[in-house]
């Protein structure tokens, strides 16, 4: 799965969590949940819960805890992905 | 010097109607909202039928956001918010989209228990190994105050924001505590109501009980019987009402439109002494709470035009009416008029005082009073007691002036409120 694919794919999960609609214009790698989405922050691990869905994955809670921005979701789901 | 309370506005989720113009319909029609359920019957039950509302995926989208529906499993809430929100816009009230919320607004919305099926689905993950995947909101939609959080962040409250909780008298008493909280100038305005989840984990118990009609499965309309000879036990139902309480001077000043007053009331409890029990109310108590409800509202017994019992159509409606010829002294043609609304809806538990509060509500601004479903077949020691024609069999038109509303419940707790007719 190429970089660009996940990404699409985590943008369509965060979606319905978003409340700052601007921030899914400029969806990136640098988008960061909190602060660029306005993800309220409980609304976090259900967004890890879809990934995994999505995925087929398990994220562990280290690896939620590092989960800031786009780029960190990327990161661990192309880790996971390999190790699965 | 107290301040007077009125309502200025209602909204409602019962099993024979949605929406308040829809509910006043069907008061007046006497609509059933008694209906079989197959998962009932799959599952053994003895009592197959039961009241819910009916609430369609359109209606869901115009009270929650897409993302408050993914895995909300809570009916209580669902009813309660649909309730909350129609009552708040009713009154004429806005949802303010400011900083600060609104300090003079407070909600008391009570219930028995909350999102039954969400916690169901809960154990069921959690007995798997898989707590991690219960989400973010199995702790809201299954707390009892979920339904004043949910209310309190859709409407914006920043006054008391809390929930009660006495199994059948729930939403009476929530009424009174708001009611009390404005007539001591604490609050302007409180959202008050109740609500109940359906199904079989809410209504399992009760049939274990053996204290269901068993004999109707196949003619639900004619098996919640308040007040009859064959009446065999009550029908499980659920939903939710809401009533905005306000500050007489605060109504006024809004140019908002007025149901009635609130004059007063009364709770107490029998202590489970004497006949009192769990499941059974000590009459001395019950009267006492009606003779001190209207005491507490300057009403004299000899001024209530109408009642609306608790009447659940068990054995205990002959019981209920000889109390209030106790409390009131008045039997026989002297006694006023009385009904259930519980022969439409069944008894929804925790929301059965609040759907009750606003159909003798309606009744009053609506001039009648609504006709006892299934109630032909009198029991005999009811009319021992009072007169048939006090218990109307069809709608009849009536300006009421005062008005009693009574609800009891389990562990011997009881409620009576006093309206009355607002003249300008």
């Amino acid at each position: 799965m190429s970089d660009k694919e996940i990404i699409n794919k985590i943008k369509k999960i965060v979606e319905p969590y978003v409340q700052r609609l601007e921030g899914l214009k400029n969806f990136q790698e640098e988008t960061d949940f909190l602060n660029d989405l306005q993800i309220n922050s409980a609304n976090l691990v259900d967004v890890v819960l879809d990934v995994e869905d999505e995925f087929d994955i398990e994220i562990d809670n280290d690896s939620m805890e590092g989960m800031l921005t786009v780029g960190d979701a990327k990161s661990i789901i192309e880790r996971k992905l390999m190790t699965r | 010097m107290p301040k007077r309370v009125v309502i200025t506005g209602m909204g409602v989720a019962a099993p024979n109607a949605v929406g308040l113009s829809n509910f006043n319909n069907a008061l007046k029609q006497m609509k059933s909202g008694i209906r079989f359920f197959p998962q009932l019957q799959d599952l053994n039950f003895s009592c197959q039928i039961a009241g819910k509302p009916e609430i369609s995926k359109e209606l869901l989208n115009k009270y929650f956001t897409p993302l408050q529906l993914r895995g909300l499993n809570s009916s209580g809430i669902v009813y309660g918010v649909i309730s909350g929100v129609d009552a708040w816009n009713d009154a004429g009230l806005d949802i303010l989209e400011t900083e600060s919320p609104d300090w003079d607004s407070g909600i008391i919305f009570g219930t028995g228990i909350l999102g039954v099926d969400k916690f169901r689905e809960a154990i069921h993950l959690i007995d798997e190994g898989k707590t991690r995947r219960l989400g973010s909101t199995s702790v809201m939609q299954t707390m009892a105050s979920g339904i004043s959080a949910y209310l309190g962040g859709i409407l914006g409250c920043g006054n008391q924001v809390t929930t009660n909780s006495s199994a059948c008298t729930t939403g009476t008493e929530a009424l009174l505590m708001g009611f009390e909280r404005i007539q001591s100038g604490k609050a302007k305005r409180m959202l008050v109501g109740s609500c109940s989840d359906h199904g079989p984990y809410i209504w399992g118990g009760f049939d274990a009980m053996r204290i269901l009609p068993n004999k109707y499965n196949d003619d639900p309309e004619k098996a919640s019987r308040p007040m009859s000879e064959s009446a065999s036990g009550f029908v499980p139902g659920s939903g939710a009402g809401a009533l905005v309480l306000e500050d007489l001077d605060s109504a006024l000043e809004r140019g908002a439109r007025i149901y009635c007053e609130v004059l007063g009331g009364e709770v107490n409890s029998g202590g489970q002494r004497a006949e009192g029990s769990m499941t059974a109310a000590n009459n001395e108590a019950v009267i006492r709470c009606i003779q001190n409800a209207l005491k507490n509202s300057d009403v004299d017994p000899n001024e209530i035009d109408s009642i609306n019992g608790h009447l659940t159509a068990t054995t205990r409606d002959s019981v209920e009416i000889d109390n209030w010829t106790r409390a009131l002294n008045r039997r026989g043609e002297d006694f006023p008029y009385i009904n259930s609304l519980k022969g439409m809806t069944g008894h929804c538990l925790s929301a059965s005082g609040s759907i009750e509060c606003i159909a003798s509500v309606l009744e009053i601004y609506n001039e009648y009073i609504f006709g006892n479903l299934n109630g032909e077949d009198k029991h005999p020691d009811i009319l021992k007691l009072i007169d048939a024609e006090s218990i109307p069999d069809a709608k009849i038109e009536r300006k009421i002036n005062i008005l009693a509303k009574a609800s009891f419940g389990f562990g011997d707790v009881n409620a009576v409120t006093i309206f009355k007719r607002y003249i300008t």
